[in-house]
């Protein structure tokens, strides 16, 4: 919110380079502080047009773009690699559940631990080695809003884990008999999980002091996530089953869960994807913030 | 290899204004596996006046803090005192103005590097601003400018260190800035990709005025392409004119540099003497002499006894290297010919 009329006055006044000459001979001379006509500029307002920045939606969607693209060059083997572990976890886990609750809750847990997988632990990694290796810097030269580089990766991060979501979705229902009829909530159940936990890996990623310790973070959100999201809450002990609670995946796993029933109970599943919702919000307000801070040192 | 054209036609406006800028890193205390670091100076009360048009070097050795003084030119870092003014814009005060004003190519490309070369062109661009259509057509333009169009299609990561360092030029390039500020930017590019460097920044200088600041630890491109250069030393300014300016310093100089077969003879009384004033590095010498003096040098050596044991011998006009020495800059091997 800086300058804005500022700035605007700017655009109006100086139109060719010739004020800026006398501006700078200005400050040559050491005499720099007078203030005219009310600008913010110790110049006394004779600067320079700024160029316009980059608004937030064609911006957002520049970023999302691009990173979508890198998909093709980079992710695919990672993406194989999130279906496949959960694909298998759920063949393991058919030796253990035999129906009922617990093998929705498996079923439910393997799919949004594709979303864990890509947009809490890979992106947190991606943030993590942008910072380290200095590429934080490209953005923050450039006139883009810090929302729309996070959303935009946060977003295409989410996107790669539609397909793979998809598949272990229903390879799961096949391989438990579960009906198949309500699997659309997913369309609801991957952008609202994929906010919460892109968010949240994105937040780690920037706040993360070392690279290495962004990666671990990931690791350690996934894992939580693996564990606390497949496996039967019902036997849990008290304490983690707090911690479940906390998880925001947990909320994903419940709504999609849920939705295995005959008839589901579509308030209890709208609530729960409304906690995924606020939490994608909180968190990636968390992150913009972050991305700001590491932005600029 | 810059056109004198530009150079005539520059005005003499200040475009950039940096006053006693200032910037301690504080000391770091060790951690396992990394020593403790005393507290550095990066920036020790630079100040630098950059005019319209001119393209204006940063010369030193790495720690110099061309880096940081970059930083806080493009808004990246905060000065702990110290005023920029970037074309009557205070950018300690409003460092988000910067990348309105300056087109910045960094020595990292790690943002692009999944990107295709046309995809980190026009992205980039559109992140300056630019509409979806005129990014395309910027892109297309820079690409063609700078022969990129035939590897448009392929990712950043798979070309050479050359090809992705003027991929990344490129996409500096997309989205038109009144000043460029470019961090080594040729590092690693064979000459033909060099010249489609500076061609393009004398274009957008005859064309639009365009101010480039460069940061370069490469004394023979500083020598050929910069209109002023300032030296940096330990975070201080040790010197700024023109490199024919700064060459007049040691103007009365020649530079002989003497390569001995094996050793040096030093039983021959001349050479005994010369080695006085030599710095030797194996069997080469080199050695800063007054004119008379280097014709005795080259006399004695040619001839006689000294010459039988001699390999091969240069003379030549001090370079930017020889005034960056005479200045007392110690760090020689920072410097790069090349």
């Amino acid at each position: 919110m800086y300058g804005r009329a500022g700035t605007e006055r700017e655009r109006h006044q100086v139109t060719s380079i010739v004020p800026a000459e006398a501006a700078g001979a200005r400050t040559t001379a050491g005499s720099g502080s007078a203030a005219e006509g009310g600008t913010e500029d110790r110049t006394g307002g004779v600067a320079a047009p700024l160029a316009p920045r980059a608004r937030l939606f064609p911006s957002l969607a520049a970023v999302y773009r691009a990173q979508l693209s890198r998909a093709r060059v980079a992710r695919i083997p990672l993406l194989f690699v999130a279906t496949f572990q959960s694909v298998g976890i759920m063949i393991l886990m058919r030796g253990v559940v035999d129906g009922g609750s617990e093998a929705r809750a498996v079923v439910a847990g393997s799919s949004v631990l594709v979303v864990a997988f890509v947009a809490l632990n890979l992106l947190a990694q991606y943030f993590g080695q942008l910072r380290a290796g200095g590429g934080l810097d490209h953005y923050a030269t450039l006139p883009v809003p810090p929302a729309a580089v996070v959303l935009g990766a946060a977003g295409a991060y989410a996107s790669f884990t539609v397909p793979g979501t998809i598949v272990t979705a229903v390879t799961g229902s096949v391989l438990f008999q579960l009906p198949m009829t309500h699997l659309w909530v997913l369309v609801a159940v991957i952008p609202l999980a994929g906010a919460a936990l892109s968010g949240l890996g994105a937040a780690l990623g920037l706040l993360a002091p070392r690279q290495e310790l962004a990666t671990l973070l990931g690791q350690l959100g996934m894992s939580a996530a693996l564990l606390l999201g497949v496996l039967p809450a019902g036997r849990m002990p008290a304490p983690i089953g707090w911690a479940r609670d906390l998880l925001p995946s947990t909320y994903g796993v419940e709504a999609l869960s849920r939705s295995f029933d005959a008839h589901p109970d579509w308030a209890v599943v709208v609530l729960d994807l409304a906690v995924c919702a606020v939490v994608g919000v909180l968190s990636l307000a968390v992150a913009t913030w972050a991305y700001r801070r590491a932005a600029v040192r | 290899m810059s056109t004198g054209t530009a150079q005539a036609q520059t005005a003499t406006g200040t475009v950039c204004a940096v006053r006693d800028l200032v910037k301690t890193y504080p000391a770091a205390r060790g951690r396992r596996g990394a020593p403790a670091t005393p507290e550095v100076r990066a920036t020790d009360g630079i100040s630098l006046d950059v005019r319209r048009g001119e393209i204006f070097g940063l010369l030193g050795p790495n720690g110099a803090g061309k880096s940081t003084l970059v930083r806080q030119l493009t808004g990246l870092m905060r000065p702990d005192s110290g005023s920029v003014e970037m074309l009557g814009h205070d950018l300690v005060r409003h460092p988000e103005r910067a990348s309105r004003l300056i087109g910045y190519l960094g020595q990292e490309s790690t943002a692009l590097d999944e990107l295709t070369v046309s995809l980190a062109a026009e992205t980039t661009g559109r992140l300056r601003g630019l509409a979806v259509r005129e990014a395309r057509a910027a892109r297309d333009a820079v690409l063609e400018e700078l022969g990129l169009t035939d590897i448009a299609a392929r990712p950043l990561k798979k070309l050479s260190g050359g090809q992705r360092r003027l991929a990344c030029f490129a996409a500096t390039l997309v989205g038109e800035r009144p000043v460029l500020i470019l961090d080594e930017p040729t590092t690693g590019m064979d000459p033909v990709a060099r010249r489609a460097v500076w061609a393009a920044v004398d274009r957008r200088r005859a064309e639009h005025g365009t101010t480039v600041l460069l940061v370069t630890h490469n004394v023979i491109e500083a020598e050929t392409v910069l209109d002023r250069v300032a030296v940096l030393e330990r975070g201080k300014v040790i010197a700024c004119d023109t490199p024919t300016g700064l060459k007049e310093r040691v103007a009365g100089e020649v530079r002989v540099e003497l390569v001995w077969r094996d050793r040096a003879p030093l039983d021959v009384p001349e050479v005994a003497v010369l080695r006085q004033s030599a710095q030797e590095s194996g069997r080469r010498w080199v050695l800063r002499l007054g004119p008379d003096e280097a014709r005795a040098a080259v006399a004695a050596v040619t001839g006689g006894a000294a010459f039988a044991a001699l390999d091969d011998f240069t003379l030549a006009t001090p370079s930017l290297e020889d005034v960056y020495l005479a200045l007392g800059g110690d760090a020689t091997q920072g410097l790069v010919k090349a």
